[in-house]
Formats: structure tokens, sequence, C-alpha cells
């Protein structure tokens, strides 16, 4: 089991150190023009803990997570990820390196089976490199493991029977299934959801939510961003609000939802947005 | 009877064959790979003047294929570096005008001794060595209806060559797209960014596959040559449009769309033409206008084709429709 202790003596408030950080931000600047997106100081993900990225729409969510991801390039900032620097690295290589990210939207490549969506996940295929590609005996004996390590997550994510129906036709909530168990293929450190509850149906997001956990009973670090705040409360060990582009509080979500800046940052935004409080 | 027997020859004839395999190259790109490359005929006529020079030129001809590969492999890297990590539309604006360049630059009075000008290479001038090597007997030969020389220009032994090289395209063509190489360009087609959130280098492979299709293309564009001749004309844009009209009418990323597309498409266009003089008086379609006439029928076909079936003869609606 983590330990969900680890984070008791640390501080709440913005950009404050962990003891033992898997994701390193700082000094972390993006601007579209004249619009300052993102401008988070410091900011540092605990290693083996569910941290929530919340925050109003507009807040910088979603481009903070692509700068994180190198999907998208700051003007300023460095940032490491297990100690290895993250500036100016393309997007592939920080995922070779561990870090696997979804989409808010999601991408399930919908001409492809559900079997070949995950095969794609896996890494270290051969079979990939043009040359090899023509020499069968020299990928196929890793193409079983892959096919084999896929049978294992879609039974765990219940999407065994739909291995091969193309991923088109699942459902939108099978689709964010499926991409968190094709990231899950390349047996990635650090996984990074983008919304991962944005249009589930209320049936799949008491699945969903037990899967985010059993990634960090199997000592992965999750970092994801999200609206819905009952699941923030449900799931997170640890907080993060972004406003305005800047990080504006930090700590457990108990905490966090009380916090004034906060407050002032959801209610400012829309008014009636539930916080969660009643559950 | 007789306008069916030339719809049946010009199933087989080495442009047929020629144009099937500048579409297996353009099934690599986009295929398999969603690139939208609208310059085939333009790595086809690289090919071609890369063969034909080096031939005239004195290399063996082993050489001379190698230049034709490497021309096009070239051209495939200088289009793709600035444009494939941009969106597709870009390489489609690009390559289209890169063909273009190419046949200005190739029939320009200024390399005239080089490219020949607006004329072109002569058939003399290239096509021996691979007339030398033909088995057969340096005469006419007769099988069944169809009457060709044994192994001059428009030959039996170009069509065996030609439909040999089709066949071992085919092979290729089957083999990548069914290995663990082709899953990531078929990944690419429905979604890069996916893909690099996977951890592929997206680039790189797209610069792959827009060589090895462009590279088939040039190989196509030599066997094309040497049915008739190096002129760049022949290889404007109308050219690129029928092979992507064979792609797409046979199926794009099915391992035998784009032989069924050639087939078809060029049986097709002679019937049509054949019917057109047979049956059309001539004060309402004078015989200048058949020509004309045809290829405006290939324009609405391919209307039809990506209006109403979009994946084509073979194609996986599924998998893959035009809808680019």
């Amino acid at each position: 089991m983590p330990d969900t202790t680890v984070l008791d003596g640390v501080a709440h408030e913005p950009g404050v150190a962990k003891p033992d950080p898997i994701l390193i931000a700082d000094g972390v600047v993006r601007r579209f023009g004249g619009l300052t997106a993102v401008n988070v100081g410091h900011f540092e993900v605990q290693r083996n803990t569910i941290t929530a990225l919340i925050g109003p729409n507009g807040a910088g969510k979603s481009t903070f997570f692509n700068l994180l991801t190198s999907f998208d390039t700051a003007q300023e900032g460095s940032g490491t990820f297990d100690g290895k620097p993250l500036r100016k690295v393309s997007p592939h290589k920080v995922a070779r390196s561990g870090m696997v990210r979804t989409f808010q939207l999601t991408k399930a490549l919908e001409g492809m089976s559900v079997m070949e969506n995950m095969r794609l996940g896996a890494q270290d295929q051969p079979g990939e490199s043009l040359l090899t590609a023509f020499v069968p005996p020299l990928w196929k004996a890793r193409e079983r493991e892959i096919t084999e390590q896929a049978h294992d997550l879609l039974h765990r994510f219940k999407l065994y029977e739909k291995r091969d129906d193309s991923a088109g036709s699942l459902s939108g909530g099978q689709r964010k299934l499926l991409e968190m168990a094709r990231a899950l293929m390349s047996k990635p450190t650090m996984v990074m959801l983008d919304e991962p509850m944005a249009g589930v149906n209320p049936a799949l997001t008491e699945s969903l939510l037990e899967h985010i956990i059993e990634l960090k009973d199997e000592g992965m670090t999750v970092l994801f961003v999200e609206h819905d705040m009952h699941m923030v409360r449900r799931i997170s060990d640890w907080v993060a609000v972004m406003a305005q582009g800047e990080l504006i509080a930090e700590g457990p979500a108990s905490t966090v939802m009380q916090n004034e800046a906060v407050q002032d940052a959801y209610l400012g935004a829309h008014h009636d947005t539930d916080l969660g409080e009643d559950l | 009877m007789d306008i069916l027997i030339n719809a049946l020859e010009q199933m087989f004839t080495p442009a047929t064959a020629a144009f099937a395999i500048a579409a297996i190259g353009l099934n690599f790109h986009f295929g398999l790979t969603g690139l939208l490359n609208m310059g085939q005929a333009g790595f086809m006529l690289l090919g071609m003047y890369g063969y034909a020079i080096s031939v005239r030129e004195g290399l063996p001809m082993w050489a001379a294929i190698l230049v034709a590969m490497g021309a096009a492999m070239l051209f495939g890297l200088l289009l793709g570096w600035p444009t494939l990590k941009l969106r597709g539309d870009y390489l489609a604006i690009v390559t289209i005008a890169a063909a273009e360049i190419v046949r200005y630059v190739g029939r320009s009075n200024t390399l005239v001794n080089v490219t020949g000008g607006s004329l072109g290479i002569k058939g003399k001038d290239y096509k021996g060595p691979l007339e030398d090597l033909s088995p057969f007997p340096d005469e006419r030969i007769t099988v069944g209806p169809f009457t060709y020389h044994g192994s001059a220009s428009d030959s039996w032994w170009l069509r065996v060559v030609a439909w040999t090289l089709v066949a071992l395209f085919l092979l290729l063509f089957w083999r990548l797209s069914n290995s663990p190489w082709g899953r990531v360009l078929k990944g690419i087609r429905e979604d890069e960014d996916a893909v690099r959130s996977l951890g592929k280098n997206v680039y790189w492979y797209k610069m792959q596959a827009l060589i090895i299709g462009g590279v088939i293309g040039a190989l196509g564009g030599v066997i094309w040559a040497h049915g008739s001749a190096v002129v760049a004309d022949a290889m404007g844009r109308p050219t690129t449009f029928w092979v992507w009209t064979i792609l797409l009418l046979g199926g794009a990323a099915t391992v035998m769309g784009p032989v069924v597309g050639s087939v078809v498409f060029w049986a097709a266009l002679s019937l049509i033409r054949a019917l057109a003089k047979a049956f059309i008086p001539e004060s309402i379609l004078p015989s200048t206008a058949i020509e004309p006439f045809g290829l405006m029928l290939v324009g609405i076909a391919l209307i039809l084709l990506v209006v109403f079936r979009p994946q084509g003869i073979l194609g996986n609606k599924k998998e893959l429709a035009f809808h680019a």
C-alpha cells in the first residue's frame, strides 16, 4: 500500500516543496500574443500520489498540462521529470521516459480495432522500425508478449469482449477506458489524465475512479485535470488550484475547498458551482 | 468486339502497370499514413529523368535505377522536412507546387542538353539496357487476340517486367502494412497527437512513408517511360489526379486497391472513348473532342466516387474513407 501520510507535514501553500517530487516545474510562462495563459512560479508533484489540478474555466489548466507533457512549448521556465530535464524535449521522448498522457477530447484511434489500439501503446516493439518490419521472426515474439499484456489490461478495464471491434464503435466512456488502458501498455511511472470524467456516464464513473486508485496502488503517480469536485474529493491526495494562469492554492482537498482565494476564484467565475462540500 | 478486345488490352498495358505502381506508392502516403501528396507525378517524372539521363550518359542499368530512386528520396526529404511538422494541407500545397516546378524545370529551354526540353528524351537513348535483357525473340509475337513486339518498347517483355514489379510492390505493401511499423502509420493517419503521446516519433514515420511512396512512384515513372518516352508534360497535374482517382477507385489502404483501380480506370476510359466514337454522331461530338470528353467523365466519376462510395471498390468504410 502506498504511504498516504507522506504529504502530512507539507505546508498548504502554492508552490510548496514536496519530500520526493517526481515532476518539478519552475518559472513556467506561456503567452499567446498579449495574453499570459500560464505563469506558474513553482510546482512539484509528489511521487506515488494522486494529485488533482483544478480551477475555473480559462484558468490555464489544460495549457499547463500540455506544457508539462511537451505538447506545447513554454516561452520561459524549466522542468524535470524523474530527474531528467523536460525543456525542449519532444513529446514522444517525454512519453518514452515514462510520463504518458491522455486527452480531454478522447483520442481513441477510431478506424483501428481495440486490440490494435492497445498494441500501439506498447514500447520496445522492434517491428516498429522499418527494416525489422520486413522480417516477422524478429518481432513476432515481442508481439505475443504485447498481446498477452493487452489481454490482461482489457480484462481489467472490462473491454476484453470488445477487443476485435473498431474503437469507433465504443461509447464515450469506453473510449476513455481504452485510452487509459492503452496508456498503461507502455508501463509508465506517471500518468497524466486530462479531464478523465468528461463525457462519461455516471455508471462508468465509479469504475474509472477505481482504476485511477489502482494506478496509485501499483506505484504510479497520477496528475489529473478535472472539473468534477466530487471526484477530486474522492480520490486525490493533494489538490493544486489554478486561476488566471497562476497557481493560487495547494493542499489536501478538504483544506483547499475552504481556502478563500479558491472560493473567490470559483465564485467569481461562475457563481453556482457545486464545490462538493455536501459529500 | 474490337471495342472489348481493345479495353481488355488496356487492362494490361505497361502504362496501366506503371499507374498501378504509382498508386501503390500513393497508398503508402494516403492509404496508410493519411499524407496528402498531390505531387506524385513529380516523383514519377524525377524517376524517369534520373533513369533516362543516367543511361544516356553511360551508367549501367542498376546505377540508373539507384539514381532514379535517389532523386525521389531527395525530393521526398526536401518536401517533407519543412512540411511534415505542419498540418496535412501544407504538404498538399507544397507537393502540387513542387511537382509543377520539376515539370517546368524539365521542359525549360535552358536545360535542353540535359532533359531535352519540352521534346524530352527519346526512347532509343535509354530503353536499350532493359530491352537487351529480354529473353523473348526480336519480332512480333501473337498470343490469342494480342500482338506485340517481343522485346522492343511497348513489348511482351516490358509487360512481364512491369507486372512483376507490380506484384513485388504489392507484396511489399502487404508485408509492411501488416507489421507493427504499418500499425504506427495507421495510428498517425487517425490522430497523430495520440500516437505521439504513446512515444512514437511521428515526424520520422511520416518522413519514411513519404520517401517509400515517392521512390515507388519514381519506379512507376521508369516503367511508364519504357512504354512511351520521357516527356515532362506527360507528368503534369492530370497525371497526379489520375493516380488519385485510381487509388480512390480501387480503395485506399487496401492491398489490391491500386491494381484494381488502375485496371478498371484504363479499361473504362478506353471503353468510353470507343463507345463515344461509335455511337455519338460526329455532328454532336467531333472526334477531336472525344479525348477531353473521356477525361471529363473521369472527373465526374471521381466526384461521384467521393460522394457515393468514398471507400472505393475494395475499401472498408469504417477504416478509411476520403474525408480529408
